[in-house]
């Protein structure tokens, strides 16, 4: 937005120039060690988050981690860079009220399928529709691992968990037509299991301007076992990437590519340019201080109190 | 106008000219009919011509027309009400005069547009009628087009007529809220302006001219609460905002929506409540205090978040906007209920800042106060005002605008090493670093509603919890220590001492003004910061045998109204009693005297 609503960044003098510094290493970005069980899919993303901050040279101070409640949603403590823990389910517009007042971060929200599309289902839909720029990463495990083994609103038909002890009897989600649908302007579906793949969504996810949503399957050992197997060719599964043929700005084809039965497709399903809320709101701003060009901010005010006499 | 104070001799069969100190006007009508414009204008006029005023509407919760009613009241002393009773009702439809008859005083002028007004005869003699076929003079004035519209503006004239109002300052006023439009528009105002001016009034026995206004410092701006507290807002520095509609906080969000962009900031509008308050803390986050607010069933949304906020520190200003409750209750009246939500809404121990503005200038400032109480002690703050204030209109001395605006740009500055939740200070206050500050020690804040230790770390240790629980606590009781006061208004010693809070100042002054002038031994104090309470009312309270606080909510369960429970809780002092009610309009001040006498009765046999 526009500097009077930003400040003046202040530069750090002790900070050398973007070139000449190296990019982070991990043990200058990692910080609490994860409580997540062993064997979580979520290490994995983690560990792929740092590499890209490295990758992309990206600083402490200019990012901010930020997530709700849930097994993932642990995130930001992993993560040494501001960031916040927000209540379940509101991570998304917690984070939009950081993406709106300042554009000089990278705001990236980590969380889980509960919290995404069941408690913040709202949410999700919203952020996508005014594509408000941030990218949302979705550690979709298909539980409720947190709370031990609920049925999450991923979980497949005849799941058993303790709240569907005969199985699931609730019709699923699909993470990516509800995106598409909503109006994101970046969908794509990764797995733990393939950190290169993983790396490359997060860049191409962090590069596009406006709401990036990734699903990234992230296996739960220890409510959901096997549950993504089909999806990994080291447990006999296939990975099958997006077909080259698929053209990312058709919308009906990637709904319709996102319907395919599991494991389906990995890589960028939708990909499409339009202005964010960002772009709109700063558009507006700009229009309205042209018109009060070179006053201050108490002689804006004072022309209102003078119309009140 | 009780207070005539001289009447000229009537001389010739002219009309007499009779010297007032004040008036109380009701304007009746459908919502459709722009009475509030009316009222407006003459709200307007009172301030440019340094009188004092204040107004009172309800408007119904319907979507269009609907019964309406503004009152205005306007005069040359202290107005510290809207007044009990009308001096003049100008009623527009027979369920005008029907149902706001009543309200007008014995003897009052009751002015009916007698194209839709059938009087009752039986109440000639009690109310002195004087009919006049608004509808039809205004189309004759402005042409057959316009049909009902313009007859607000032919009212005016017969009301500027009767009272010898300043027309240059009228016409002025009309000019600028038709500027911009089509020239026919305000051509066509002034028309009507002036035919409702150029009437004879009838049978009218006399019109009326106000004393001399004491003269002022300085100019009077003229608003409504929901209007300050915007303005308050942005000169407090506020640039981000969400909110959600409802009414009657929604005049709020579109004032902010709609200015902030000239700041360089924006209000957005999000998809529900918790977005908004959500979207609001993201705001803090980032750097630069943001505000939300609701009224009612918005603010119960928002609680979960609040709760967050608390536990995180973050700054942050809620405004709430009472109504009438619980649930969707009746959303256009006032009531003082949301007290106990906004004081301890919520779960878990979860302390918060809460104060009340008493007036429309309040507004104004404590916009500010709340901005930068949030910001010193980084918690959130509850700025709770109600229906009435917020469509109050009130003339208030012009702000000095240079002064008072403040900028609170975040600050980026590196630093060496930061800790959010520094337990070293005895008072509790830590301050938040928002995302783009380079912290040289590498290490990271984290905020968090988990409870955390120094660095907003997550843990379970029972010695932390007790720690940072204590720690939220005692920045509030930091701030208790600053706080001022509040000033009684009458003797320091006497029978009975009025509390009040909120909106409700006025009609309790007066209350206390009449029963002094009745030889009662009465006298009130209002307080503005609820939680935390100034320190030092008990030694206001030991001066009074009887402690009334007076709240537009229920009595409760155990006979106490929502404040008269936190001040027995706090005080234990069982002569703290409560005047309550829950009728949905502002308090009258006979009503407050009336109670006053019932609980003391009352009262007597229960102590």
């Amino acid at each position: 937005m526009s500097e009077t609503l930003l400040a003046k960044p202040v530069v750090s003098t002790t900070t050398p120039p973007t070139e000449e510094r190296k990019g982070l290493t991990k043990k200058e970005v990692a910080a609490d060690h994860p409580t997540w069980c062993p064997g979580c899919g979520d290490f994995s993303v983690l560990a792929l988050y740092f590499k890209l901050i490295e990758k992309r040279k990206m600083w402490h101070e200019k990012i901010t981690t930020i997530a709700g409640i849930g097994c993932s949603s642990r995130f930001p403590y992993f993560v040494q860079a501001h960031g916040a823990h927000y209540i379940h389910g509101r991570a998304l517009p917690f984070a939009s009220g950081i993406s709106l007042s300042r554009p000089d971060l990278h705001v990236f929200v980590f969380g889980g399928d509960g919290d995404a599309f069941s408690i913040g289902g709202n949410h999700f839909t919203h952020t996508a529709r005014k594509n408000i720029k941030m990218t949302y990463c979705v550690m979709d495990n298909w539980v409720y691992g947190l709370t031990k083994k609920q049925t999450s609103p991923t979980s497949p038909l005849g799941f058993k968990s303790k709240t569907d002890i005969w199985g699931a009897v609730d019709y699923p989600i699909n993470p990516l037509k509800q995106a598409i649908a909503a109006g994101a302007t970046f969908v794509a579906r990764t797995t733990h299991t393939n950190p290169n793949h993983v790396l490359q969504m997060m860049e191409a996810a962090m590069d596009h301007d406006g709401f990036s949503f990734i699903e990234c399957l992230s296996e739960c050992v220890e409510f959901y076992e096997g549950a993504f197997d089909s999806s990994n060719p080291r447990k006999g599964g296939v990975f099958n990437e997006v077909p080259k043929s698929h053209d990312v700005t058709d919308e009906l084809a990637a709904y319709k590519l996102a319907g395919t039965d599991f494991p389906g497709h990995f890589g960028i399903f939708y990909k499409n340019s339009k202005p964010t809320k960002n772009a709109r709101e700063a558009e507006i701003i700009k229009s309205y201080q042209s018109k009060t060009a070179g006053l201050k901010d108490w002689q804006i005010l004072q022309k209102n109190f003078d119309k009140m006499k | 106008m009780s207070d005539t104070i001289e009447k000229a001799p009537s001389s010739g069969g002219a009309q007499k000219v009779s010297q007032i100190n004040e008036v109380v006007i009701r304007i009746a009508g459908n919502s459709q009919d722009g009475i509030q414009a009316i009222g407006g204008f003459l709200a307007r006029l009172a301030g440019r011509s340094e009188q004092e005023v204040m107004t009172f509407m309800t408007i119904p919760a319907t979507i269009s027309g609907g019964a309406s009613i503004f009152q205005v009241r306007m005069g040359s002393g202290e107005v510290l009400s809207s007044g009990d009773e009308a001096d003049v009702l100008l009623a527009f439809y027979q369920h005008s005069y029907d149902a706001h008859l009543a309200s007008l005083k014995k003897g009052g002028i009751v002015l009916y547009d007698s194209d839709h007004v059938v009087p009752n005869e039986d109440l000639k003699k009690t109310y002195h009628h004087l009919g006049i076929p608004i509808s039809g003079l205004t189309v004759e004035a402005i042409g057959g087009t316009a049909k009902d519209k313009g007859k607000n503006i032919f009212a005016l004239g017969l009301i500027a007529k009767m009272f010898d109002l300043n027309m240059p300052k009228l016409e002025k006023l009309i000019g600028e809220r038709f500027t911009g439009k089509d020239p026919s528009i305000l051509n066509n105002a002034l028309a009507a302006f002036h035919a409702g001016h150029a009437n004879p009034l009838g049978n009218v026995l006399e019109t009326f001219k106000f004393v001399d206004a004491q003269k002022k410092d300085g100019h009077q701006v003229v608003m409504n609460g929901n209007e300050a507290i915007g303005y308050g807002l942005i000169a407090a520095g506020v640039r981000f905002g969400a909110g959600y509609p409802i009414t009657p906080w929604t005049d709020i969000m579109e004032l902010l929506r709609r200015e902030l962009p000239k700041y360089g900031g924006c209000f957005i509008q999000t998809e529900d409540e918790i977005a908004a308050i959500s979207m609001a803390i993201g705001g803090s986050y980032a750097g630069r205090v943001a505000v939300t607010g609701s009224s009612g069933p918005g603010i119960s949304l928002k609680t979960e978040a609040l709760g967050w906020a608390i536990m995180a520190e973050m700054p942050l200003v809620i405004i709430d906007v009472q109504r009438g409750g619980p649930s969707t209750g009746m959303p256009t009246n006032i009531e003082q209920s949301d007290l106990n939500i906004a004081v301890n809404g919520g779960h878990g121990d979860a302390p918060r800042v809460v104060i009340a503005p008493a007036n429309v200038e309040d507004c104004f400032y404590m916009a500010i106060e709340a901005v930068n109480i949030a910001r010193k002690y980084s918690v959130p703050v509850i700025l709770l005002t109600d229906q009435g204030i917020a469509t109050r209109i009130e003339a208030f001395v012009e702000p000095n605008l240079e002064k008072v605006c403040q900028d609170i740009s975040p600050d980026f500055t590196p630093i060496a090493d930061h800790k959010p939740y520094d337990l070293s200070n005895a008072n509790g206050i830590s301050h938040h670093v928002p995302p783009g500050t380079k912290i040289n020690s590498g290490k990271y804040p984290i905020v968090t509603g988990l409870e955390h230790d120094e660095l907003g770390h997550p843990t379970g240790s029972p010695k932390l919890h007790m720690q940072m629980t204590a720690k939220r606590r005692k920045k509030l009781q930091a701030l208790a220590a600053t706080l001022p006061v509040p000033k009684i208004y009458g003797p320091s010693e006497g029978n009975v001492l009025l509390v009040g809070w909120g909106s409700t100042e006025g009609p309790i002054k007066e209350a206390v003004d009449r029963a002094r002038a009745a030889g009662d031994s009465v006298s009130s104090i209002h307080l503005k910061h609820i939680n935390p309470l100034p320190n030092g009312l008990e030694n206001i309270f030991s001066g009074f045998n009887h402690v009334l606080v007076v709240e537009m909510n229920d009595e409760g369960l155990y006979g106490f109204g929502q404040f008269g429970a936190i001040l027995r809780a706090r005080y234990c002092d069982p002569k703290i009693q409560g005047i309550n009610k829950t009728d949905g309009l502002t308090w009258k001040v006979k009503e407050i005297l009336e109670r006053t006498k019932t609980n003391l009765s009352a009262g007597l046999r229960k102590i």
